[in-house]
């Protein structure tokens, strides 16, 4: 999980770089450019590639383990205060984990189906298909739902990634687990401020 | 105090077991949560009735043998105790107090409120010693130098009870903590490094064998221990491990 979870982390971070050239003020063209070469480069092609296999193998594995862990435990308790010793949304990583891949199937279904496997029509751009669809509220609601979901995943997740990689240090640990939350909140602030920019401005 | 108890009551590990109702009066806020099941159990006698079963030993909180998951969490609401030394005092009067055994696959229900912790025997057996020959010419251990902060924290590791507190309040069922003090309190020293390797392969394979969960760090296990072994010991087992799989000269 921790080694696949870094590495999607890494592709949000770039994701996120590519989707800020949506607000330069050009027309779309530094956009558009940017989403031509992601897909006729050959080395990225090879990265879209091992990309699929890491969300793959990180949904694979967490539904392993989860089936594991419940086995674990075949009686519940009939009083528990998990509260006491843990977060909510450390403990549901599961929860926010399908949360975001159900967002993940609707974001490939509208862009990447369309711009790769559909082909765009003589006039459309993928630009001008991003601003279409955030001029739509409920794309634009479902869009920062996933994200703050995505904020609170990465959260518990990064610090915990190198727990389990056996990152830890009495001097680390504060600016690992500071890093980990910057992260998160640098990730979900970049991807919700795009659209809401997209839909109050263009709208 | 006045009391209502609701206490997990199971016959063997065969029945299904149920949670019944108890009332106990007049117990001193000074006594411990034990001693105030004891009252319980002399009144229950008195009626001709079967006593709830618990574990427990030593009292004084260094055996590892009481349990009990108290109100939603192991060892009670108090911190950095077990059982045993958890005061009646940090209840009220009239409340209502839920008492479940520990809740594990890997540790089934023998009776009431006692369960099998032979998990961890077994994982023990599996690699938490170091091979000393004891010919008679065994060597003082004070004549290998060992750096404090190494002895320190591979001490923090040993104090380690093995309650099984860690397993129960996971989520995940997860042994983690317990495998990981006991990996720590070897791989730090000397006499320990010679098996590091094997010992943490077979301490981790048994564990999973056990039926124990995945750790996902959340944390609930440091917070419950009631000796706070460190999470720390956890990244030291993972680190141990990776090294284990990478660089073992072991063909298995």
């Amino acid at each position: 999980m921790a080694l696949t979870g870094l590495f999607l982390v890494v592709f949000l971070l770039e994701h996120l770089y590519g989707n800020l050239l949506l607000l330069k003020p050009d027309g779309g063209a530094a956009f558009n450019e940017y989403s031509h070469n992601m897909t006729s480069n050959v080395f990225i092609r090879i990265v879209e590639i091992l990309l699929f296999l890491g969300i793959l193998a990180h949904v694979v594995n967490a539904l392993r383990l989860t089936i594991e862990n419940k086995k674990a435990r075949p009686v519940k308790y009939a009083v528990n205060k998990p509260a006491a010793n843990s977060s909510w949304f450390s403990r549901n990583m599961g929860l926010t984990g399908s949360i975001i891949l159900v967002f993940i199937v609707i974001h490939l279904s509208d862009y990447f189906f369309e711009y790769r496997v559909e082909g765009l029509d003589g006039d459309e751009t993928i630009y001008g298909e991003v601003i279409e669809s955030f001029k739509n509220l409920w794309y634009v609601i479902i869009y920062i739902v996933a994200f703050i979901f995505l904020g609170f995943h990465l959260n518990h997740a990064i610090q915990s990634a190198f727990q389990t990689l056996g990152i830890n240090h009495p001097k680390y640990n504060p600016i690992i687990k500071k890093t980990g939350a910057a992260l998160a909140f640098i990730i979900t602030i970049g991807f919700t401020f795009i659209p809401l920019y997209i839909y109050f401005t263009m709208h | 105090m006045n009391l209502t108890l609701k206490i997990w009551r199971q016959k063997n590990k065969n029945d299904k077991g149920r949670l019944e109702t108890y009332q106990v009066s007049n117990i001193s806020p000074d006594s411990s949560f034990l001693e105030m099941l004891d009252v319980l159990n002399e009144q229950l006698i008195n009626e001709g009735k079967e006593p709830v079963a618990f574990d427990h030993d030593c009292r004084e909180g260094i055996c590892g043998m009481c349990s009990l998951y108290i109100n939603g969490e192991a060892h009670g609401p108090d911190r950095g105790v077990t059982t045993c030394q958890l005061h009646m005092r940090k209840f009220k009067d009239g409340d209502t107090i839920y008492i479940e055994p520990w809740r594990s696959a890997a540790f089934p229900v023998i009776k009431d409120l006692v369960v099998d912790r032979s998990a961890f025997d077994r994982i023990m057996a599996a690699g938490g010693f170091v091979s000393v020959n004891t010919s008679g010419n065994t060597q003082d251990a004070n004549n290998i130098p060992i750096p404090k902060d190494d002895a320190d924290k591979a001490f923090d590791a040993a104090t380690c009870i093995g309650c099984g507190a860690c397993v129960a309040t996971c989520k995940n069922g997860s042994a983690m903590l317990f495998v990981s003090a006991k990996v720590s309190q070897f791989a730090l020293l000397p006499q320990g490094k010679v098996e590091a390797t094997r010992r943490v392969h077979n301490m981790v394979k048994q564990m999973d064998e056990e039926g124990f969960g995945n750790c996902s760090n959340t944390g609930a296990c440091e917070v419950e221990c009631p000796k706070g072994i460190s999470l720390e010991n956890i990244a030291r087992m993972n680190r141990e491990y990776l090294k284990a799989s990478i660089i073992s000269e072991d063909e298995e």
